[in-house]
C-alpha cells in the first residue's frame, strides 16, 4: 500500500457512538424523557459492524472509551495531516423502526457531531445523518442540517427496506440536490434483512463481501428509477464497498438495457453514462488486482480519472496508519483522488467553515 | 446498381411488409403510412433475421413515471435481443452512434414504365395495370 500525500482530503471516517447516554445532551426534553423513561440510554443501538461491537473492524490501538477526538488527532489528523476529513456515523438510528424515534436520534447525533467533533477540530466535516426509512422526516433534518456548510453530504445506507431509487425515497433526494449536497451511500444495511440475495450468511466474510452486490443493486436502482433524471443535479458518492465490481456491473446495466429499455422510456441514454456523470467512489477498501497491468486496466475500465475520492476509512483496520491506497497508482492520478476529486464532490469544501 | 421489382404496391399495404430477396440477400420491405423503406434483413448485431421481428411504436418519456407512444409502426425489434432499429433510417435506438441496419433506396413504379426496362422482376410478374414496388441494389 502507498502513503497518501500531506494533506489529502479524507472522505471516510468513522466516529462511534458507544452508549445512548452521549446523546442526552444533544436530544430534545421531550426525547431525552422518552429515552431516560424506557431506560434505552444503557443501549449503545451501534450497528453489529462497528468498531465498538467488532473489534476486528477497528485497528487494535482504537477504543471508544478514550476521548476519540483526541484519538484521531493521534492517528490521522495529526500524521496524515488531511486538510479535511468527512465524518460518517453508522448507527441504529438511522435504521430503527420507530421513525420518529429514528429522526430524534438522528436529530441529536447531527448535533452531537457538530458540537463535540466539528467544533473541535476546523479539519472535520461531517454527513448529515438522516431516518433513512421516513423521508419525509429525513428532508426536514437535511433541510435543518444543510444551514451548517460544515456538513457536506447527506449519509445513506445502501440497503435500506425499499431500492434506494423508489418514489417514495425522492424527498431526500429533493432535498440534497437544493442544499447542493451528495448523496453518500454507505455499506450498510437494515439488518432485518439478509445481506445477501441468497439468503443469510454465516460469516463476517460474506456479510461484508456482500457489501459490493447490495451497493451495486442500490446504484441500478437509481438510475432506473430515473433519480438522476429527475434531480439532473444531485451527485451520489459510492462509500466502503469496493470498486472493481463496477465496471462489470455497468456493461451488464448497458447491455440488458438495450433490450429492455421499454420499460423504463425516460433512460434514453446508455446507463453507464449517466452514472459516470453523477456518481463517484470512495477508493478504501481498493480490491485491487493482484499485478500492475491487472491495476492499469481496470482503473482505464472505471472510465475517468475522477472517479475516485480518497479515504481512510479509520478506524477499520484496512486502513493500515495513513497507507491507504494501492500500490501503482500514477502520480497524477493520486493528486486528483487526493485532493481535485473531493473538492469538485463536495462543493462545501470550498466553502469558509461557519457553525 | 440494377433496379429489381420486389412486389406490387398492393401487397404491401400501409403497415404492412414483406420479406423479398434481392441478389441473393435477403431485405425487409416496409410501408409506412405510404412511404416504402427497405432494409437489410440482417441484424448489426450479431445477424438475427432482423426484419422479421415485431414492428412496434416509437416510446416518449418526459421523466420517470411518464408514458407516451409516440408515432406507432416505426421501429423495427430485433427478434434476439430486441434492439430496435428505426425503419426510416435503418439507425439503432440503443447504439445510434455506431450501430446501423443497411438501407436500400426504393421507389413505385407503374406496371407501364416497367415493361419498358431494364429493370430485373426476379420474381414478380409485372403487368401494365399497377403500381409496383422497386429496389435498387
Amino acid at each position: 500500500m502507498t502513503h497518501a500525500p500531506q494533506g489529502a482530503i479524507d472522505c471516510d471516517i468513522h466516529p462511534a457512538l458507544p452508549s445512548v447516554k452521549l446523546l442526552l445532551p444533544h436530544l430534545d426534553e421531550y426525547w431525552r424523557e422518552h429515552i431516560l423513561r424506557r431506560g434505552l440510554e444503557r443501549d449503545s443501538f451501534e450497528t453489529l459492524t462497528s468498531p465498538t461491537l467488532a473489534p476486528l473492524n477497528a485497528r487494535p490501538d482504537w477504543t471508544p472509551a478514550a476521548d476519540q477526538v483526541e484519538t484521531l488527532r493521534a492517528h490521522v489528523l495529526d500524521r496524515a495531516k488531511p486538510e479535511f476529513a468527512i465524518c460518517n456515523v453508522i448507527h441504529g438510528a438511522q435504521m430503527m423502526m420507530s421513525e420518529d424515534l429514528s429522526a430524534a436520534l438522528c436529530r441529536a447525533i447531527n448535533n452531537w457531531l457538530a458540537k463535540e467533533w466539528l467544533d473541535r477540530d476546523p479539519r472535520l466535516r461531517a454527513s448529515i445523518v438522516v431516518p433513512i426509512h421516513s423521508p419525509d422526516l429525513a428532508a426536514e433534518e437535511i433541510d435543518r442540517m444543510a444551514e451548517d456548510k460544515r456538513f457536506v453530504q447527506v449519509l445513506l445506507l445502501s440497503m435500506a427496506e425499499l431500492p434506494l431509487g423508489r418514489r417514495q425515497n425522492w424527498p431526500i433526494y429533493r432535498a440534497a440536490e437544493r442544499h447542493g449536497l451528495p448523496i453518500g451511500i454507505h455499506a450498510g444495511s437494515s439488518f432485518r434483512h439478509p445481506l445477501s440475495a441468497v439468503g443469510w450468511g454465516s460469516t463476517y466474510l460474506e456479510d461484508y463481501i456482500s457489501y459490493s452486490q447490495g451497493m451495486a443493486g442500490a446504484l441500478d436502482s437509481l438510475v432506473v428509477e430515473g433519480v438522476f433524471h429527475r434531480f439532473p443535479n444531485l451527485k451520489a458518492v459510492l462509500i466502503e464497498s469496493g470498486v472493481a465490481w463496477h465496471p462489470a456491473a455497468m456493461w451488464r446495466l448497458d447491455k440488458t438495457w438495450r433490450g429492455v429499455r421499454a420499460e423504463t422510456p425516460w433512460l434514453t441514454r446508455m446507463p453507464s453514462s449517466i452514472v459516470r456523470d453523477h456518481v463517484r467512489m470512495t477508493a478504501q477498501p481498493f480490491d485491487a488486482p493482484p499485478d500492475q497491468k491487472s491495476l492499469d486496466r481496470l482503473l482505464d475500465q472505471l472510465g475517468g480519472d475522477d472517479i475516485l475520492l480518497y479515504a481512510s476509512d479509520y478506524p477499520h483496520w484496512h486502513h493500515d496508519d495513513h497507507d491507504a491506497l494501492p500500490d501503482g497508482l500514477p502520480a497524477d492520478l493520486v493528486r486528483k483522488i487526493c485532493f481535485d476529486n473531493p473538492l469538485a464532490t463536495y462543493p462545501r469544501l470550498a466553502v469558509p467553515a461557519t457553525a | 446498381m440494377s433496379k429489381h421489382v420486389v412486389a406490387s404496391v398492393a401487397e404491401i399495404p400501409p403497415g404492412g411488409r414483406k420479406i423479398v430477396t434481392v441478389r441473393g440477400r435477403s431485405i425487409g420491405v416496409f410501408n409506412l403510412g405510404g412511404e416504402f423503406f427497405a432494409l437489410i434483413n440482417r441484424c448489426p448485431h450479431q445477424g438475427a433475421v432482423l426484419c422479421e421481428g415485431e414492428v412496434v411504436s416509437r416510446l416518449i418519456s418526459d421523466g420517470p413515471g411518464d408514458y407516451k407512444l409516440g408515432e406507432a409502426g416505426e421501429m423495427i425489434r430485433c427478434p434476439w435481443h430486441c434492439w430496435e432499429f428505426d425503419i426510416r433510417t435503418g439507425q439503432s435506438w440503443c447504439d445510434p452512434e455506431s450501430m446501423q441496419a443497411r438501407m436500400y433506396n426504393v421507389s413505385v413504379e407503374h406496371g407501364e414504365e416497367l415493361a419498358k426496362g431494364p429493370l430485373v422482376a426476379e420474381t414478380v410478374a409485372v403487368s401494365v395495370e399497377q403500381d409496383y414496388v422497386v429496389v435498387e441494389m
